[in-house]
């Protein structure tokens, strides 16, 4: 690959071009290989006060569950802080022992994913609003070209669910999809790719 | 970020990079060419979401996930594996030209006969006893990776009559921040399968497309040793805003 020229010390070529991205393709059928780990479905490790258990089940365009599928996560720790460089309130160490605040089940239990996590916290936005509690959600599987995107919002927050530009922003018939129901240990968090009862999906 | 006597409330500034949305350049979710994909799309219209404290920040899964040894997929056996011996190599760039440094790279592949160690894979090739084919690297500071492998073979699926996979590596990139998230696969320079794959082809642009094919690399072929191909992943970069970015990470001196 040609090196760029002419480049400025801010990242942008003189001309402010960009250089091309690189296209996704799908998992495919054979990610157990590479996308294994033993802790994977550990956003928080066994033990931690506050843990809960999210998932559910993984279901294609005819409702049958998908084995093969790969679900993640990705949250704030429950005061709402990302130890991330990019969050301009500056980068928090979790105030959870362990928080990794990423996670990642395979759906080979029949199409079931799950994994340890704890609650996170609201969001402030640049406009002032506040973000209910959510996690974030990526979904991939064989025939899946792309990841898809969604969240799990909490159903004990209905009255931050009013004030959550997000979930505002979504059709109010089908905003249910996006909130997770109170089971024992956790929540329950069904992911419908396609037809009855479909989950929204997002545009990142 | 300024500093006032006004509590830090959620109505305070809070400024966040926002990354660019490409149009037309991931491959559609519903591909009359790939069958799988007609139950496993969304038929509703994907809804909007702004890049919010979540989608820009992601999880920081640097070197405690990989060892020294994760980069070299043909020493994790007493014996080596069968078939061409093969560096694979590059960088992990943002699309504005920044390095992504210290960020997973995971990687998987069939043997040189073209088969999975995998449960779901029964075709008759056969299986190598020194051979998994599993990596994981983390880029270094200039945001460049390397492995060493050997060349996949192609495979036969049930797509279509006489279907075939072109050789491929399939790759699993975090970037920085949840929006730069990307699994793709590289793909081998003069394959004659790729006219005919419906995946690879499902990328509209041919330009694109021609970006998941790495470029052979004599000058990083060791010799009697490993043949060499460069591979360099763009993630999405960031609007620009009218604040100044730190330069570091940055590194234009590659080869
Ligand atoms: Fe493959």
């Amino acid at each position: 690959m040609s090196e760029p020229t002419g480049s400025t010390s801010f990242g942008f070529d003189l001309d402010g071009s960009r250089i091309p991205l690189t296209p996704s393709q799908t998992v495919g059928p054979y990610l157990a290989i590479g996308l294994t780990w033993n802790d994977g479905e550990e956003v928080v490790p066994a033990g931690t006060e506050g843990e809960i258990r999210v998932g559910g089940l993984l279901t294609d365009g005819e409702g049958v569950p998908i084995p093969d599928g790969l679900v993640e996560t990705w949250q704030a720790d429950p005061e709402g802080r990302f130890d991330h460089p990019d969050d301009p309130r500056g980068a928090a160490r979790a105030s959870v022992t362990g928080f990794r605040g990423f996670g990642r089940s395979q759906t080979v239990n029949g199409g079931h994913w799950q994994v340890r996590t704890v609650k996170p916290g609201p969001l402030p936005t640049p406009d002032g609003d506040t973000e209910a509690p959510h996690l974030d959600v990526s979904v991939f599987a064989r025939g899946m070209l792309d990841r898809v995107v969604t969240r799990i919002y909490f159903p004990e927050d209905s009255e931050a669910h009013t004030a959550d530009p997000v979930l505002q922003s979504v059709d109010v018939h089908r905003r249910p999809t996006l909130i997770a129901t109170r089971v024992d240990g956790g929540y329950r968090f069904d992911i419908r790719l396609q037809g009855e009862g479909e989950t929204v999906f997002f545009d990142l | 970020m300024t500093d006032t006597a006004e509590p830090r409330a959620a109505g305070s500034r809070l400024v966040l990079p926002a990354y660019e949305r490409p149009v037309g350049l991931h491959p559609p979710r519903d591909d009359p060419g790939y069958r799988s994909t007609a139950l496993r799309h969304p038929a509703e219209p994907l809804v909007l979401l702004p890049h919010r404290l979540t989608e820009v920040t992601g999880p920081a899964l640097g070197s405690s996930r990989v060892t020294a040894a994760d980069a070299d997929l043909t020493r994790r056996h007493a014996g080596e594996p069968l078939g061409q011996r093969i560096i694979v190599h590059g960088r992990v760039l943002d699309s504005d030209r920044r390095a992504v440094p210290d960020t997973l790279v995971e990687v998987w592949q069939a043997n040189a006969a073209g088969r999975y160690r995998h449960q779901v894979d029964q075709w008759p090739a056969p299986l190598d006893p020194n051979f998994d084919g599993l990596g994981r690297v983390v880029t270094d500071s200039s945001g460049r990776y390397s492995f060493t492998t050997i060349q996949p073979g192609a495979y036969p699926w049930k797509n279509h009559h006489n279907a075939w996979r072109p050789a491929h590596i399939h790759f699993s990139l975090f970037g920085r921040a949840f929006t730069q998230r990307l699994v793709t696969q590289m793909y081998f320079p003069g394959d004659p399968l790729q006219p005919y794959d419906p995946i690879m082809n499902s990328i509209p642009d041919p330009k694109a497309r021609q970006r998941l094919v790495a470029r052979f690399d004599l000058d990083r072929t060791e010799p009697d040793w490993a043949l060499a191909y460069h591979f360099d992943i763009v993630l999405r970069g960031r609007e620009a805003t009218p604040f100044e970015e730190p330069v570091e990470g940055r590194d234009d001196d590659d080869e």
